[in-house]
């Protein structure tokens, strides 16, 4: 092997790659964020007795799970201005593809958790002249988001990784750059540990610190 | 005879095509305390949980203090939350699996339906529900989670959480069936001192002796009807229906 690694190519670009992060940044915590909400909402649909919430809710889960992901974003950037004549950025089209995939997914381990909680505590707290509302806010969710926590820490790890995609409809995030800087330099192996490594330091502290989380949890049950 | 806080009239409760409670009539007064008996599967759990809406009703009225319970509208009539919760915070109820908050400590389980549904002050909240975990003989106890009770220390702190939203009525569903049987007497003992103070309460029990001294009337519930209604005397003692001496005769098969 005569091939000599050069990382000063990485030192050099640093700022490339830092505008990259920061676009990745602004791509994962909103649909994170997003994803959560709009998962709530949709698992109070899916287990909604009324079909016409029931019924859709399943509909917009399923499409979302069962299809690739790289299909939707490309399918937001493309296929949006051909339906309603109206062209996304990279950006947006990213985003949205992002929110609306995390929150079928968030939708399913809401919906898992509230179904493994015991009727009975819905059935204690109404029995105290709580609303179905209040019930979820201070029985039902506190228990759902600790027994879910691993399950949300790993759809947030997964997401993460996936907005690597949006460098396809070219959007100017990590990967983007990484593409970029590998194809002008011919220096992909440096280049691209780099990017990994930079993913790594981006999402570690995250699990560390749900882990922690978890375990503070714990100890009151 | 004293005007009924709570009238039921013509109550019936299907699950499918499961006809469990078949056209029940049915009302307490105030200081009434009435022990529900009968069969597994004849509905008296079903019959209990009608009555603060844990189960919908498939047919009847249920009445409180005069005011009928829902709202009708071309001939349907429908249950508002709104008067549901109202009818919850008046008629309290105390499960057979306790189903405390396993995230909250006992105090907080107690203070909950205070601070959430009556909106008070934590202070004050606070102050109601150590007086009601002292009634139920849990002091000691305040800051300990509920998994790490015992099964009858668990449902004193129900009772208490029970007890401190001042209900009208009580209701208690199989409140010691699911306990040890050493754990049974200090229940029983906390639910004898609420009649004491002349609480109108309603109990769904297997245990015929304590129904025996703790009831002012006493339902022998088959098939989804009241097969027999009287005096713990005449219903436990002297029971006139054959359906009824067939099920003492078979509790007392064992009795030594």
């Amino acid at each position: 092997m005569n091939y000599s690694p050069d990382f000063s190519v990485v030192l050099d670009n640093w700022p490339v790659l830092a505008r990259g992060l920061w676009v990745t940044i602004q791509i994962w915590l909103p649909s994170i964020a997003l994803g959560l909400i709009g998962g709530f909402l949709i698992s109070q649909a899916r287990l909604s007795s009324r079909r016409w919430l029931s019924i859709p809710s399943l509909v917009y889960v399923e499409l979302f799970r069962d299809t690739p992901v790289l299909i939707q974003l490309i399918w937001f950037f493309y296929a949006f201005p051909i339906l309603i004549g109206v062209q996304l950025t990279p950006f947006t089209a990213a985003l949205l593809g992002l929110t609306l995939n995390t929150t079928a997914y968030s939708a399913e381990i809401f919906r898992g958790g509230i179904k493994s909680i015991h009727r009975g505590q819905m059935e204690g707290a109404k029995a105290i002249g709580m609303t179905h509302a209040q019930a979820m806010r201070r029985v039902i969710l506190p228990q759902v988001v600790k027994r879910m926590l691993p399950a949300f820490t790993n759809r947030m790890i997964e997401v993460a990784k996936m907005s690597s995609l949006a460098s396809v409809i070219s959007v100017h995030e990590l990967m983007y750059q990484g593409r970029l800087l590998s194809s002008t330099y011919y220096r992909p192996f440096e280049i691209l540990t780099a990017v990994a490594f930079i993913y790594f330091v981006l999402i570690y502290p995250g699990t560390f610190l749900a882990g922690r989380l978890e375990k503070r949890l714990a100890r009151s049950s | 005879m004293q005007k009924p806080i709570l009238e039921i009239k013509g109550l019936h409760k299907r699950f499918g095509d499961h006809h469990v409670l078949r056209g029940i009539d049915f009302s307490v007064a105030a200081g009434e305390r009435i022990a529900i008996i009968g069969g597994s599967g004849s509905g008296k759990s079903t019959f209990l949980r009608c009555m603060n809406f844990m189960e919908t009703l498939s047919e009847g009225e249920i009445w409180l203090d005069g005011k009928r319970i829902g709202t009708e509208r071309n001939g349907q009539v429908t249950y508002p939350e709104r008067q549901l919760c109202a009818v919850r915070e008046r008629v309290g109820m105390v499960f057979q699996q306790f189903n405390l908050f396993p995230h909250m400590t006992v105090l907080q389980n107690v203070m909950e339906g205070l601070v959430t549904v009556k909106g008070m002050a934590r202070e004050q909240a606070r102050e109601i529900a150590l007086q009601e975990l002292d009634k139920v003989g849990l002091s000691e106890k305040v800051d300990a989670w509920p998994g790490r009770l015992s099964g009858g220390q668990q449902q004193r702190v129900a009772i208490a959480r029970a007890l401190s939203m001042k209900p009208e009525i009580l209701l208690f569903d199989e409140p010691t069936s699911s306990l040890d049987p050493e754990l049974v007497g200090e229940v029983l003992r906390v639910i004898n001192h609420l009649a004491e103070e002349g609480r109108t309460m309603l109990l769904v029990t297997h245990e015929l002796g304590f129904a025996y001294h703790f009831a002012t009337k006493v339902i022998f519930l088959a098939d989804g009807v009241f097969h027999e209604v009287g005096t713990p005397d005449e219903v436990l003692k002297n029971p006139r229906q054959a359906r009824t001496q067939e099920f003492l005769r078979r509790f007392g098969e064992f009795a030594f």
